[in-house]
């Protein structure tokens, strides 16, 4: 039994507020959650759909990993950065994964702190889109250092040069920030997994996998004495996740407005920053929830409600994320300083102009479409949306880094970026990086955070039967 | 509703599980055993039912005190390791001889504190994770390698659809016949006898 029949009379997409729109759909038994969820891990052989993207992925990253060789092997000559564009893709791309890692973290502990129950169908994924995501993010200025060999100078290590890190360098507190911020979320999701690896491990058919999840799920069993402890250490985590997913983004903004360029050296960087992580990893998110749910058939979990709900929250932190670009236009004209009004004006009208309009069109305009119903509904629209938005982020940390860098001050110090094949190939490849290490993912691990789901079904309350909705007396 | 009787005369006995379906029915259960004056007992539940850690009668766990002394071990190494790594002549190591490393920059002062707030917070937030997961793990006496309710066959669906209350052996009410009829009052899908 793996599918029940639609009995349900009540409209999750119902905007009337007496009725609680229901998270899970067609499901009143634990048990079919179970196996509903896991059907795709315990299926003997994943959809085509699932071979086809990975070896797509598997090449592109394989690429990846030779342009890396080339890279170390030759030197950071084979890409573009000249001077004055001293940070030219590696930087952008960076800031662009970085954000992209930001909503995972977002929707586990912020919206867990707000008891946002429907965050619980998309939790999982979007933590593990996180990591991936904070794993390709951390490539690039490892790689981007030139001599990658010497990347532990990075950190605080006694050395025979007597030589310590620069602790006043913004480029140093990134180090610590994303290294932070990779080791909370990994924690986060990983201790989220555990009773849904004990799960698997419980249902496994064969002795390879009981012992492979069994190792993982570390003897979970499901005691309550345990729950109760793990309860608080999540909601510790959550807590903890909160401020370190808005300060990871305000300190990557840092290594921009600590430097003293017209265009960077703004106060508006760090909220500016967070809004457009947020922005571009809720894209992200809907980019792989809508053919995820279709392939794996989770739409009974990954209900049109939580789709909706993403893409207003695409559509408050795409709005933000204008005001913001209106906002740095306003100060440079206000603050009449005639380096920083060049540098807007030169943004919009100059050398790179198509970028910054690129920009502004997928990331302003385009989700604005969100305020439509009907565009909320269509995941076909949406789908389109969220890619162009996923494009608009990357421009938008192309523009930032790049015009800055190439008209600065001195018009005889003015350059121009070009990326090589090379620079475009590292990015392509970090996408299959990133893929890969998802499609993974989604095949041999807990898609959707299980137990959770559970959790918050009606069946779950143990005072159901006596309409009593409020605190139990023990 | 039937016991499984066959006992095998060379393992001891280590528990008495009973098997309920749903949530209401473990919450009623956990109160009754409470009541009945166990102390040896657990519920063992594919999701954290609510209420229920009250219902047992379970103390508030010391997690969250740990925790926040972690926080400020972390806060005060990041300090640390920031003030001596600027140190102009302050040789704290006694044993180890290293020294800080003065960068000059603008003129800016060596320790600087504006300056060392990200790291401060980050080391906090670091240590205070880590200790959140690791002593979350320790005082549940995880990762456990074996342990009676893994054992039992019939115990498989804790993690799935459903819900059991084991009464330890140990317990020092724990009388066998009385305590198959108590849990058997407790009107459950079944009774699992748990071997050692």
């Amino acid at each position: 039994m793996t599918t029940l029949p639609i009995d349900n009379p009540i409209d999750e997409l119902s905007d009337d507020p007496r009725q609680r729109p229901p998270l899970v759909l067609n499901h009143h038994e634990f048990g079919t959650v179970t196996t509903e969820i896991l059907r795709a891990n315990e299926a003997k052989k994943p959809p085509m759909a699932w071979y086809i993207a990975f070896v797509i992925s598997f090449s592109l990253m394989s690429f990846l990993g030779l342009l890396v060789v080339y890279l170390v092997v030759t030197g950071v000559g084979v890409w573009g950065n000249n001077n004055p564009v001293m940070w030219g893709f590696p930087i952008v791309n960076f800031v662009f994964w970085v954000g992209i890692g930001h909503a995972g973290t977002l929707i586990s502990a912020i919206l867990f702190l707000f008891r946002q129950k429907w965050r619980t169908s998309i939790n999982r994924f979007a933590e593990a889109m996180t990591i991936f995501a904070v794993i390709c993010a951390g490539l690039f200025p490892g790689i981007h250092i030139g001599r990658v060999w010497l990347a532990y100078w990075l950190f605080p290590i006694p050395n025979q040069m007597d030589l310590w890190p620069q602790f006043r360098s913004p480029l140093l507190w990134d180090v610590f920030a994303v290294g932070t911020y990779f080791t909370v979320s990994l924690l986060f999701w990983y201790v989220g997994m555990i009773p849904d690896l004990a799960t698997l491990r419980d249902r496994a058919t064969n002795q390879v996998k009981a012992i492979a999840y069994g190792f993982f799920a570390l003897g979970w069993r499901g005691s309550m004495r345990h729950w109760h402890r793990y309860e608080r250490a999540y909601l510790l985590l959550a807590a903890l996740a909160t401020p370190l997913v808005l300060s990871v983004h305000s300190v990557v903004s840092f290594d921009f407005a600590v430097a003293q360029l017209p265009g960077w050296h703004t106060t508006i960087f760090p909220p500016y920053f967070v809004a457009g992580a947020i922005f571009s990893g809720f894209a992200m998110v809907l980019s792989l929830a809508i053919p995820a749910r279709e392939l794996w058939g989770l739409k009974n979990f990954i209900t049109m409600r939580h789709i909706e709900n993403m893409c207003k929250i695409v559509l408050l932190t795409g709005s933000m994320v204008g005001y913001a670009y209106a906002m740095e236009f306003f100060m440079a004209w206000y603050s009449g300083e005639v380096y920083e009004s060049f540098a807007f004006i030169n943004r919009a009208f100059g050398q790179y102009a198509w970028a910054y309009w690129i920009m502004v069109s997928c990331n302003v305009i385009c989700p604005q479409l969100f305020w439509f119903k009907a565009v909320r509904r269509n995941v076909w629209v949406i789908f389109i949306i969220t890619l162009f938005v996923n494009l608009g982020m990357w421009f938008e940390r192309f523009v930032i880094t790049v015009t800055s860098l190439a008209n600065d001050f001195l018009p005889s110090s003015w350059g121009w970026f070009q990326p090589t094949w090379v620079d475009v190939m590292t990015f392509v490849g970090s996408f299959g990086l990133f893929m890969t290490l998802f499609l993974l993912f989604i095949r041999f691990l807990p898609v959707l955070a299980i137990a959770e789901i559970k959790g918050v079904m009606p069946e779950a309350n143990p005072h159901a039967q006596h309409d009593n909705d409020g605190e139990a007396e023990a | 509703m039937s016991a499984s009787k066959q006992t095998n005369a060379t393992t001891p006995l280590w528990g008495l599980a009973a098997q309920f379906s749903s949530t209401a029915a473990i919450y009623k259960a956990a109160t009754e055993t409470r009541k009945a004056g166990y102390r040896w007992f657990d519920c063992h539940v594919p999701f954290p039912v609510h209420g229920l850690d009250k219902a047992m009668g379970l103390q508030y766990t010391i997690l969250p005190i740990l925790v926040f002394f972690a926080g400020m071990t972390g806060l005060c190494v990041a300090i640390f390791l920031q003030v001596f790594t600027n140190s102009l002549e302050l040789n704290l190591w006694a044993l180890v001889p290293v020294v800080g490393y003065q960068f000059e920059v603008s003129g800016k002062p060596l320790v600087s504190a504006p300056a060392f707030v990200p790291v401060a917070f980050e080391l906090t937030v670091l240590f205070s994770a880590l200790a959140t997961v690791s002593l979350m793990l320790a005082l549940n006496k995880l990762p456990c390698l074996y342990h009676p309710v893994l054992k039992s066959s019939k115990m498989k669906r804790i993690t799935d659809d459903r819900f059991f209350l084991v009464i330890e052996a140990r317990d020092p009410k724990f009388i066998r016949s009385t305590a198959e009829v108590f849990l058997e009052s407790l009107d459950p899908e079944r009774i699992v006898e748990l071997e050692a």
